[in-house]
């Protein structure tokens, strides 16, 4: 079975135990407070990566707003935590459900436009997101960000190190994957990939398509709030600088690299991108230089990623497993 | 059953279809005939809704369904067969099916249904793990009218199910569809194939410029001066 096809289950434990259990034993084997901070970013551009892929990848959508919503989340835990003393745990799902509200409004408002259209609305969406927290002092403290936010806390006790913080996004990863697999493989996950492969025949086959892409975008937007709230408490300080238009970039270019339409191409694309540059870091400056040249050959070798579903990009690199299959007579006019 | 009485369309200012009035009946098999650009998807995407008539009603079975959405036509009891099939070409066939069954609950329904839709293409059964777009042209059309048969429809609307098969197929396509016909289900089928669809339809309307200009049944059709000359003696 090809990568891009994977769903964890309990019949194919062998796959995926193994890694998860690696994945237990990581801190205790590796002391380093700075390789443990690089896993647990890695772990909350999993999140952020995974549920683009929702949208972008699964439904098809060109949504740019994505670091807007990761943002919005992280600014609702900071300010319900440091204002109302509200606790991580309950700030971790406010996060989420006030990310997916606006990403509600927005799909409303938006969802009509299709293709190139929805990518500019999000995009001017991003900004203003950006400038609202800039100069809604009174609300977000501007350009001096939320400093002193609580850290999460396990059972009571306030975590410390980052070897908490590692067990607490993993647990989290887990979860958001286990939902994420859930909802790609339920009915609603069959209507998002129909919508995306041919939205005339989605509608004709009575899916209702523009309630499903709206569920599709809240569902995104959702995990974007939830690893903004972990972000705000992992961190402990937040400002609009880590919610621009980059951070978009930097989470599609993820998606993009790993894989669209599947559920490993996102994990991976995510913790390659953030472990990259760290590894890199011997080559000094030449470090960008490396990055771009495996971004390059990504597009022109693989365009749909390492993990993407062939095809999902309408076109097909040197390196790619299979031509888009396509019937030999009768495109669509 | 379904019934459109004076239906007007228009895309923007371009108005297509003019003072349109057609009738299928319970269990009958109607085709509309047309050259290009006189109307025929229109009609269709009017039906489906999928575009909405500006004057005039739709009705399907007594209720009007010319302001709804096309998940709801489907849910009414009306599956469409699309132009160049439009399977998904990246969900497996059975993924396919079930996404025709899309509008159903009934999970013990849609299982039974399926068996029964690879009974009558038992090439979809083997090729059930397969992705939709490995299919050949003609795989593809069983592929698009047994998706279409899982929402259990009163009626299919099939938008030129003949285009760009192979003769083999296009003659195995209209036994099918007549063979759905004798079990009951209602027809409209949108053709330019005006030979090969009087032969098995009821009756028959001709589309010339969005407007109605003939309407007679399938035997009369064929010996129509007018339709000699413009469809059949070509």
């Amino acid at each position: 079975m090809p990568l891009y096809e994977f769903v964890p289950r309990r019949s194919n434990w062998h796959a995926w135990l193994p890694v998860l259990l690696g994945l237990l034993l990581f801190p205790l084997l590796v002391q380093s407070e700075y390789l443990l901070n690089i896993a647990v970013y890695a772990g909350i551009y999993v999140i952020l990566t995974s549920s683009l892929n929702i949208t972008n990848g699964y439904t098809g959508l060109f949504s740019f707003g994505h670091a807007a919503f990761y943002g919005i989340g992280a600014y609702t835990a900071a300010i319900l935590a440091t204002r109302s003393g509200i606790p991580f745990w309950l700030t971790l799902p406010l996060a989420g459900i006030v990310a997916s509200a606006f990403g509600a409004a927005i799909a409303l408002l938006t969802l009509r436009l299709g293709g190139i259209f929805l990518a500019l609305v999000t995009i001017g969406f991003q900004e203003i997101a950006y400038l609202v927290i800039l100069n809604w002092v009174s609300l977000t403290r501007g350009p001096m960000g939320i400093p002193g936010i609580p850290p999460a806390t396990i059972w009571g006790v306030a975590l410390s190190g980052n070897r908490g913080y590692y067990f607490l996004i993993l647990a989290l990863d887990t979860l958001v994957l286990f939902l994420i697999s859930r909802i790609v493989t339920s009915r609603v996950g069959r209507a998002f990939v129909a919508i995306r492969e041919d939205e005339l025949a989605a509608q004709s086959a009575g899916i209702a398509t523009f309630p499903t892409k709206v569920l599709s975008f809240v569902v995104a937007t959702f995990f974007a709030g939830i690893a903004g709230g972990f972000f705000a408490h992992h961190a402990r300080f937040v400002s609009a600088d880590s919610f621009r238009l980059d951070e978009t970039f930097a989470i599609l270019t993820m998606l993009i690299v790993g894989g669209m339409g599947s559920l490993p191409g996102p994990v991976i694309g995510a913790v390659f991108l953030v472990v990259l540059p760290e590894a890199s870091r011997f080559l000094a400056e030449y470090r960008g230089v490396v990055y771009g040249l495996i971004l390059i050959g990504v597009i022109l070798f693989r365009p749909e990623g390492i993990a993407g579903v062939p095809g999902i990009i309408r076109t097909r690199g040197a390196l790619s497993r299979a031509e888009k299959p396509s019937a030999e007579e009768g495109q669509p006019a | 059953m379904l019934e459109l009485r004076g239906v007007s369309t228009r895309y923007g200012p371009v108005q297509v279809l003019w003072n349109l009035s057609l009738t299928v009946r319970e269990g009958e098999l109607v085709c509309l005939l047309g050259g290009n650009a006189s109307g025929k998807s229109t009609t269709m995407k009017t039906i489906l809704g999928l575009v909405h008539p500006f004057r005039g009603e739709i009705a399907f079975r007594g209720q009007p369904i010319h302001r709804a959405t096309p998940a709801q036509v489907v849910r009414a009891g009306i599956a469409p067969v699309l132009e160049s099939r439009r399977i998904f070409p990246e969900l497996t066939v059975y993924e396919n099916l079930l996404m025709g069954a899309y509008t159903r609950a009934d999970a013990a329904g849609i299982r039974q249904d399926i068996d029964r839709v690879y009974d009558r293409f038992p090439l979809l059964r083997q090729r059930r793990g397969q992705l939709g777009g490995t299919l050949s042209g003609g795989e593809q059309q069983m592929l698009a009218i047994a998706r279409a048969l899982l929402a259990r429809p009163r009626m299919l609307i099939m938008d030129e199910p003949s285009m760009g098969l192979s003769p083999l197929y296009v003659e195995r396509t209209f036994e099918i569809i007549q063979g759905l016909n004798r079990e009951g289900i209602a027809i409209l089928l949108v053709e330019q194939n005006a030979n090969m669809a009087l032969a098995i339809a009821d009756r028959g309307y001709v589309l010339q410029t969005g407007r109605i200009v003939l309407s007679d049944t399938a035997q009369n059709l064929v010996n129509h001066p007018m339709m000699r000359k413009a469809y059949l003696e070509l």
